[in-house]
């Protein structure tokens, strides 16, 4: 019975963080036009959210580049199709890599911070301040911050994708010796605007919304305790993990069949 | 100027992601190919089309002219219905064309290949193609390779 009436609990628990997280969203996305007049709002938090997190991605990518080239030749060297590496390196980081990586450091580095920051403010009552005079905070500190995730991540998933092929035309030309003709051409031959890259643009479009919304909801919705900061950044990364792996899986079905 | 550099940082940023952009459209992807959205539709029949797909190249000399659009199935003589798409820079081909289902390679992918005919005529809008060669199917030439062995084998 107990048992019973806990996994209830938990359901309802459940639907009502959904529920909660949606009205919020709906909250914030309603306040965001006029942002639109006050610009520097959000040119401050792309530069927290997204700069900030731009040298970490072309780290990253160039290493992941470098790595795909190197296995990529290793196994197609069994079939004399080294050319083709161009091709392997250019559609697993532009399908797939991109975005999801991209998402992944996203989600640790710019939405951990944006859920601390958020936690912290709450349980400083700095949130309750700005509301005492009178400032919307969901409007003045929500916002924006959305607005810059939003516009940050396709960003960074476009440079991981152009810097991881870079990245790959390193290992794979200069130092495996592929020609770079054939690299560049394979490439151009095989990699399709309107289905591999929009479809990898329209991933990292739906996963920037995802990750930045679960981040700045779990920071508001945090309980105002330094253990509850801790615990909502946790799950921040946790759920926005889950969520971006479970996404690509349902956008990639759905892609494939469709376009 | 804590400020200005902040402005910039962000200016940066957004013009690598544009610049990210334009080089997947043209450096790595084919933006610049052949479009053939606006362009026009011819249909052809097949007895035959193997591993042919929607959105497989349509081919004039090795030249990307055109994309497969929709493969289904004519009721009426149970043969394949290939539509396909051609780019509107290429509308003087010659109304009595053919086009054959060929492979790219030994075991590549499939496409079209179209052989200009001698019409004064062009291919419009809606035409359909009526020379056509079905797909050469590997099991099936191995099949009759087999048979005509065994045949020689009796003769003897």
């Amino acid at each position: 019975m107990q048992a019973v009436r806990q996994l209830g609990a938990g359901v309802l628990n459940m639907l009502q963080g959904l529920g909660r997280s949606s009205l919020f969203l709906f909250n914030t996305l309603a306040r965001t036009p006029p942002l639109l007049l006050r610009f520097k709002l959000v040119n401050q938090q792309i530069y927290s959210i997204g700069v900030l997190t731009f040298f970490i991605i072309a780290l990253a990518s160039f290493f992941v580049g470098m790595v795909l080239a190197l296995q990529g030749i290793n196994t197609l060297q069994r079939f004399g199709a080294e050319e083709s590496v161009g091709l392997l390196v250019a559609l697993s980081l532009v399908r797939e890599l991109g975005p999801v990586v991209t998402a992944l450091l996203f989600a640790g580095r710019a939405g951990t911070a944006l859920t601390a920051e958020i936690g912290l403010m709450k349980s400083t009552e700095q949130l309750t301040a700005i509301e005492m005079m009178a400032i919307d905070p969901v409007a003045r500190i929500v916002a924006p911050r959305l607005l810059g995730g939003f516009i940050s991540m396709p960003i960074l998933a476009m440079a991981f994708s152009v810097i991881g092929v870079a990245g790959g035309y390193l290992v794979a030309v200069g130092l495996m010796g592929v020609d770079a003709g054939a690299f560049w051409s394979q490439m151009q031959a095989g990699t399709e605007f309107g289905t591999d890259i929009l479809s990898g643009i329209i991933k990292s479009i739906v996963f920037g919304f995802v990750v930045t919304w679960i981040a700045v909801f779990q920071g508001y919705d945090c309980v105002p305790t330094p253990e509850g900061v801790s615990r909502a950044t946790n799950r921040t990364v946790v759920y926005s993990s889950l969520a971006v792996l479970m996404l690509d899986f349902i956008i990639t079905a759905l892609t494939l069949n469709s376009l | 100027m804590q400020k200005k550099g902040l402005e910039l940082m962000v200016g940066l940023f957004v013009l690598a992601g544009l610049l990210a952009l334009a080089a997947l459209a043209l450096r790595i992807g084919n933006l610049g190919g052949v479009s053939v959205s606006d362009g026009y539709t011819v249909t052809a029949r097949f007895d035959n089309i193997g591993g042919l797909k929607v959105r497989s190249p349509v081919k004039l000399g090795g030249v990307l002219i055109g994309r497969v659009t929709d493969i289904g199935l004519d009721e009426d003589d149970f043969r394949a219905l290939v539509t396909m798409r051609l780019a509107r820079e290429y509308n003087q081909l010659p109304a009595d064309s053919s086009v054959a289902v060929n492979t790219a390679g030994l075991l590549g992918e499939q496409y079209l290949n179209m052989e200009p005919g001698g019409d004064d005529e062009v291919l419009k809008d809606g035409d359909e193609i009526t020379i056509t060669q079905s797909a050469l199917v590997l099991e099936d030439l191995i099949g009759k390779f087999m048979f005509n062995k065994a045949d020689e084998e009796a003769d003897k």
